[in-house]
């Protein structure tokens, strides 16, 4: 699933850095909302819900357009368990931008709560009620959120290393503009 | 196309701290939003922890109004609330209704005679799937005027200090108000002779996109008839539940939805004041009760009538109260759906 591009298609990385700050915002405003009992509670709560279902839209067109324009290589010289941790960890990402919506809508469906997107317009139910299900998905909802973020601070770390230590063109893979010292 | 890898055996540390320090403000920053570094933040969980009795709560039930029973009927809408909110919901017609009556105690079986607070939950639902959710009681006003003095009050009455509540009243003028109430208002027999109020302000949008501030209740048909706290004992612990079951087998009971609308300078964000009473009202509607089933196995048992479910056309105020209300609800229902095995005969939860 390489290409003999250098760089990820413009498409795919203006997706990259939309979603970037659409995940980030996301997991700041989960973790707010839930520690909160000021009317700052609704608004974040208003905003998750359609903001959440805005990333599952992105992420699936975004799987969509990596099948389509596939990804650079990898640098031949990577060490072969840091090459394996970069493809495992894109895995998990798709994984938790497409699971982490998912699991959300269903849990407000298994709790029977409407999921509104913005005034009169809210998403079907898609799982029936059930106090074992929520329960399920609410708890994998809260500790995947943790895991997420988590995995967002080594992929940070993991291109910040790429870029400062080794200068392999990885970072300019995806960088929304080309820095100076690009690679040759 | 690899332009340098570190030169081998040179250990770079200025990159690598400058990695380092970046993750770990993400890190704090996170914390921080969290509530991590902030213990004195009001947190849902402080609220709902609050509202525990001594013993802990009981498992599988709501954290607050734990005591209830189901109901279903109709909301009936009549057409006069268009005026005041472009809500469907008040469109002419006929929505059907999942309830559920309750007293305000964190005990399931607590006697009826002990709960001096009588509370309803109603979820509309009209048939363009939006809902309105809502949960009101029998008192005129709230005890208190912001989340934050609640969750003073649940700490004073919770406490071991003799003094505690002496020193939540001085603190909190407010509170008298209330407490009035509770000391002079007639008891009822039955659920179906309360009058329930949402006491919290919220805002009708109407068709020109105008805001209007409002508060409602329903006024019930049926006629209060006083009874004393302890003639209520005599009749048993359940009394309630058992009367409000035969009275609807009997017949539907109905209240009048009432809509009262704020002159400008009226208390919007403060529950523990009442408006004047010669504010304009309009009845909106009329909620029927058709059917009472044991909550156990019952429609309500999986709802959460959190107020801040609302239809496009009705939104909250400045009133604080709803959004600490459907946070502390979340958490209440969070938790008591993790516990559903302990509530009584339900092993596999309940049906919708």
């Amino acid at each position: 699933m390489t290409t003999s591009r250098k760089r990820f298609t413009a498409p795919q990385r203006l997706l990259h850095w939309l979603m970037a700050i659409c995940i980030l915002s996301m997991l700041f405003i989960g973790v707010g909302m839930v520690s909160t009992v000021t009317p700052k509670y609704l608004t974040l709560v208003q905003i998750h819900k359609p903001l959440g279902i805005a990333i599952l839209v992105l992420a699936l067109i975004r799987l969509a357009l990596r099948f389509v324009y596939k990804a650079p290589a990898l640098p031949p010289d990577l060490p072969e368990p840091i090459k394996l941790a970069a493809e495992l960890s894109q895995y998990v990402l798709y994984a938790l931008m497409i699971g982490m919506p998912l699991i959300g809508w269903g849990m407000l469906s298994a709790a029977s709560y409407p999921v509104v997107l913005f005034g009169s317009v809210h998403l079907p139910s898609i799982l029936p009620v059930s106090p074992s299900l929520h329960t399920l998905l609410w708890r994998a909802h809260h500790y995947l959120a943790f895991a997420f973020f988590a995995f967002i601070l080594m992929h940070v770390a993991a291109i910040l290393f790429h870029k400062l230590i080794r200068n392999d063109g990885v970072f300019e893979a995806m960088a929304p503009v080309l820095t100076r010292n690009q690679p040759k | 196309m690899v332009q340098s890898s570190t030169s081998s055996g040179t250990f770079r540390l200025r990159p690598l701290l400058f990695i380092a320090t970046v993750v770990a403000v993400a890190a704090v920053a996170f914390a921080y939003t969290a509530g991590w570094l902030s213990p004195h933040r009001l947190t849902p969980k402080k609220i709902v922890a609050g509202l525990a009795p001594p013993g802990g709560p009981a498992l599988g039930h709501r954290r607050n109004h734990a005591k209830g029973i189901c109901f279903t009927g109709t909301f009936e809408a009549n057409g006069d609330g268009s005026a005041l909110s472009r809500a469907t919901v008040f469109a002419r017609g006929q929505y059907p209704v999942v309830g559920r009556f309750n007293l305000a105690t964190a005990d399931p079986n607590a006697a009826d005679a002990m709960v001096r607070v009588r509370g309803i939950g109603i979820r509309i639902t009209t048939p363009d799937g939006q809902e309105w959710r809502m949960a009101m009681i029998d008192a005129p006003i709230f005890p208190v005027s912001t989340p934050q003095s609640f969750y003073e009050l649940l700490t004073a009455s919770g406490s071991k200090d003799p003094d505690a509540m002496k020193k939540f009243v001085s603190a909190h003028p407010e509170f008298p108000t209330f407490v009035g109430w509770a000391k002079s208002a007639p008891w009822t027999g039955s659920y179906a002779e309360e009058r329930y109020n949402s006491l919290d302000s919220f805002l009708f949008v109407d068709s020109t996109g105008a805001t209007h501030p409002i508060r409602w209740s329903i006024v019930p048909t049926a006629q209060p008839v006083p009874i004393s706290p302890d003639e209520l004992a005599k009749r048993g612990p359940d009394f309630l539940e058992q009367e409000i079951t035969q009275r609807v087998a009997a017949g539907p009971q109905r209240w009048t939805m009432v809509v009262t609308v704020a002159n400008p300078g009226d208390p919007i964000a403060d529950p523990n004041k009442a408006w004047p009473s010669d504010r304009r009202t309009v009845a909106v509607g009329t909620l029927t009760v058709q059917q009472i089933e044991p909550e156990r196995d019952g429609p309500c048992l999986n709802i959460n009538f959190d107020p801040t479910v609302l239809p496009s056309g009705i939104t909250t105020s400045d009133d604080p109260f709803p959004a600490a209300r459907s946070a502390a609800y979340s958490r209440s229902y969070n938790s008591r759906t993790a516990e559903a095995s302990y509530y009584p005969g339900t092993a596999t939860g309940a049906k919708q």
